[in-house]
């Protein structure tokens, strides 16, 4: 008799322990739709691999709230309509709270209105302001916006006081929005676009356009706004063709390898980037200082690969699902609302400040001015 | 227009020209033995950047590049011997999906390899900013080891093909390939040889233009596709066809861009060879009489 109430006590604790778990605690299940393949993986690689840091991290502390993160990340491969099967696969069949991605702006655009419809909070990591101007209640997005980088350009443009320009834009989608922001604001700033090209994202050479660009006088200072390799060589091309004019490049130079490519040609270059990319140079009392210190040694250890900012994108979109998830808990419009309330929270593209109409949370001082300095980054501080 | 000015655009073309008509002889080698195009021949170029950049870091720059060819070349040989040799009558569309395939394959495994970054060897003289003055115009030294490098080619390969006994006998394969194996000579053997020589062409220049353009797994295609179209500009087959044809396409597009946006750039060079296929089927420098004894 003993024996057979000790079993039954053993069964009915083992049953209580079985069935209690889910009681306490529930997965959160936040999706990710990331190009970590394909032509576009030098985005989605280091996204992936940030979350899936992140996830072990957070669950190593015990989840959020208590409840473990379960992480499912989905590689859309940079293609489209490979990413609006997947978004419905995460929400339909899988049913996930948020999320992360796309990793880049075609692929955000063409799933933007499934999650609208859906009404599951999506935190992409894509660049172009469209995603979030016109304003998408439940679509975020953690890069700072292109208008800004042109606006830093422009501001040291008139510092330096140039003011005619020639524009040069890789074909890609960076290239396209980044060449209709240029236009768009030069005006404000009194800057004249007098020659603008497009250069093809699998250009070889560009010494011809170059020279075309050259023989107008009137060019005081080059643009060259591309995401793509091929911008090292119009850095190169203008450099061998004797000319010494000044050469602004947008946020997408920030990679160490396209410095590497233009060898001594990218000496001087002057760009706005994120300041991941300075992280061991802010000063302490920074608010992004500890945070991107950390990052950058976190991920350079695990993955034996430069952080990039790429990667950071990824880094903030989670953070801010953390705090929000924190708030609103497994309940989507309540993590809606709660993403809508954060402010002054340091990220790595800069200081966050939500509201229900800014859904990127960025200004203008996310942006740093960086140059080149002996193949290295380092901040601008004027001539 | 300054004479400055046009000089730039002239070095320009003839850069990217010395590039293409290179391409274009070796879709010719192996046109000549074969009757076919090798679709891969861009593989080739990518090849030899590629592995010359390895090599580099293991050995000095003549040596690396000089192993890069040699690795090459064996890679066109294999080809060869492996996907082509043992076809008895292989049909031509049959071969031309071959050689696609190929190409498919070797840039998905030089993918799968070097990554999808870009890279490139060091310039053989000074660095990116080095310049020298032509008549005014400014150019990167390393334009004219590739003009040079070109040129040296298509010099050597003539020497090859008119006074050495293979050469004669790669021709006799072009010429008449019955009579050719009547008078004894190894068709089968002259086709490999073909493949190893354009394969080795190809690699070279794709060692001395990476520089310039950058190497990446994925390059082959888009030389492949201008290649091509010198090929046809030139008359399939004229291997001086290409040279003439590879400056024509070079300089048009270099000069292009003063009177059209340079995003019309690759739109001129299909243009052309539309044009061609059209008109003059038998490009520029052929003749018509001799392409119409030809299969394809």
């Amino acid at each position: 008799m003993k024996k057979i109430i000790g079993k039954s006590l053993c069964t009915l604790a083992a049953a209580c322990l079985m069935t209690a778990a889910p009681v306490w605690a529930e997965n959160i299940k936040i999706g990710a739709l990331l190009a970590v393949t394909g032509p576009a993986s030098f985005l989605g690689g280091p996204e992936a691999r940030t979350l899936e840091m992140l996830v072990e991290e957070a669950n190593a502390k015990g989840g959020i709230n208590g409840n473990k993160i379960e992480l499912l990340v989905k590689d859309t491969a940079g293609n489209p309509e490979k990413a609006i099967s997947l978004a419905k696969q995460l929400l339909e069949e899988d049913k996930v709270l948020a999320v992360v991605g796309p990793s880049s702006s075609g692929e955000t655009m063409s799933v933007k209105k499934i999650f609208e419809d859906a009404q599951t909070p999506l935190l992409s990591c894509a660049a172009a302001e469209v995603i979030v101007n016109p304003l998408a209640s439940w679509v975020f997005k953690t890069p700072q916006n292109d208008s800004s980088a042109a606006i830093k350009i422009f501001m040291e443009m008139n510092k330096l006081g140039i003011e005619k320009i020639a524009v040069l834009v890789d074909n890609s989608g960076f290239g396209k929005a980044g060449k209709e922001q240029l236009v768009k604001i030069a005006p404000d700033y009194k800057i004249d676009i007098v020659e603008a090209e497009v250069y093809d994202a699998k250009a070889t050479d560009l010494s011809a356009v170059v020279a075309k660009i050259k023989a107008n006088p009137a060019v005081q200072g080059i643009v060259n706004w591309s995401i793509v390799p091929a911008q090292s060589i119009v850095v190169k091309n203008i450099r061998q063709a004797g000319w010494q004019v000044p050469i602004f490049q947008s946020h997408g130079f920030g990679n160490i390898k396209y410095v590497e490519a233009a060898g001594a040609a990218a000496e001087g270059v002057i760009f706005p980037a994120s300041r991941l990319l300075m992280a061991d140079q802010l000063p302490d009392s920074h608010p992004q200082k500890a945070l991107l210190v950390k990052y950058v040694k976190d991920y350079e250890t695990k993955f034996q690969e430069p952080a990039s900012t790429f990667g950071g994108h990824a880094y903030d979109a989670f953070m801010i699902l953390e705090k929000a998830v924190a708030v609103g808990g497994n309940d989507k419009a309540k993590v809606r609302e709660a993403i809508e309330g954060l402010h002054n929270l340091p990220g790595t593209a800069g200081v966050f400040t939500f509201s229900a109409t800014d859904h990127n949370g960025l200004d203008l001082n996310a942006f740093e001015m960086m140059t080149v300095k002996d193949g290295k980054f380092v901040p601008y501080t004027g001539k | 227009m300054t004479t400055e000015l046009f000089i730039q655009y002239l070095v320009a073309g003839i850069t990217y020209g010395s590039i293409y008509a290179i391409v274009a002889i070796g879709f010719n080698i192996i046109y000549n033995t074969t009757g076919i195009i090798n679709f891969a021949q861009g593989e080739f170029v990518m090849l030899g950047g590629m592995l010359s950049i390895t090599f580099l870091q293991f050995l000095p720059l003549p040596v690396a590049i000089a192993l890069a060819v040699l690795a090459t070349m064996a890679i066109g040989a294999g080809i060869e011997m492996l996907f082509i040799r043992w076809l008895k009558q292989p049909g031509i569309l049959r071969m031309i999906i071959i050689t696609i395939g190929l190409s498919i394959l070797i840039r998905e495994t030089a993918l799968h390899f070097w990554g999808a970054n870009v890279r490139s060897l060091p310039y053989f003289v000074g660095n990116e900013i080095s310049t020298i003055a032509i008549f005014g115009a400014r150019v990167s030294p390393q334009v004219l080891w590739v003009i040079g490098t070109c040129g040296l080619m298509v010099v050597f390969l003539n020497i090859f093909f008119q006074t050495t006994s293979i050469g004669r006998e790669m021709r006799a394969c072009a010429a008449n390939r019955v009579a050719a194996v009547l008078c004894g000579i190894d068709t089968r053997n002259m086709v490999t040889l073909s493949f190893i020589l354009s394969a080795g062409i190809g690699a070279l220049a794709g060692a001395v233009m990476s520089p310039i353009t950058y190497t990446q797994y994925d390059i082959g295609t888009g030389l492949a596709i201008k290649g091509f179209t010198v090929a046809i500009i030139g008359g399939l087959g004229n291997s001086l066809g290409a040279v003439g044809g590879g400056l024509l396409l070079g300089i048009l597009e270099a000069f292009s861009v003063s009177v059209v946006p340079l995003a019309f750039q690759d739109a001129i060079a299909i243009t052309i060879l539309l044009v061609i296929l059209f008109v003059r089927p038998h490009g520029l420098f052929g003749s018509s009489a001799v392409a119409g004894l030809k299969e394809f």
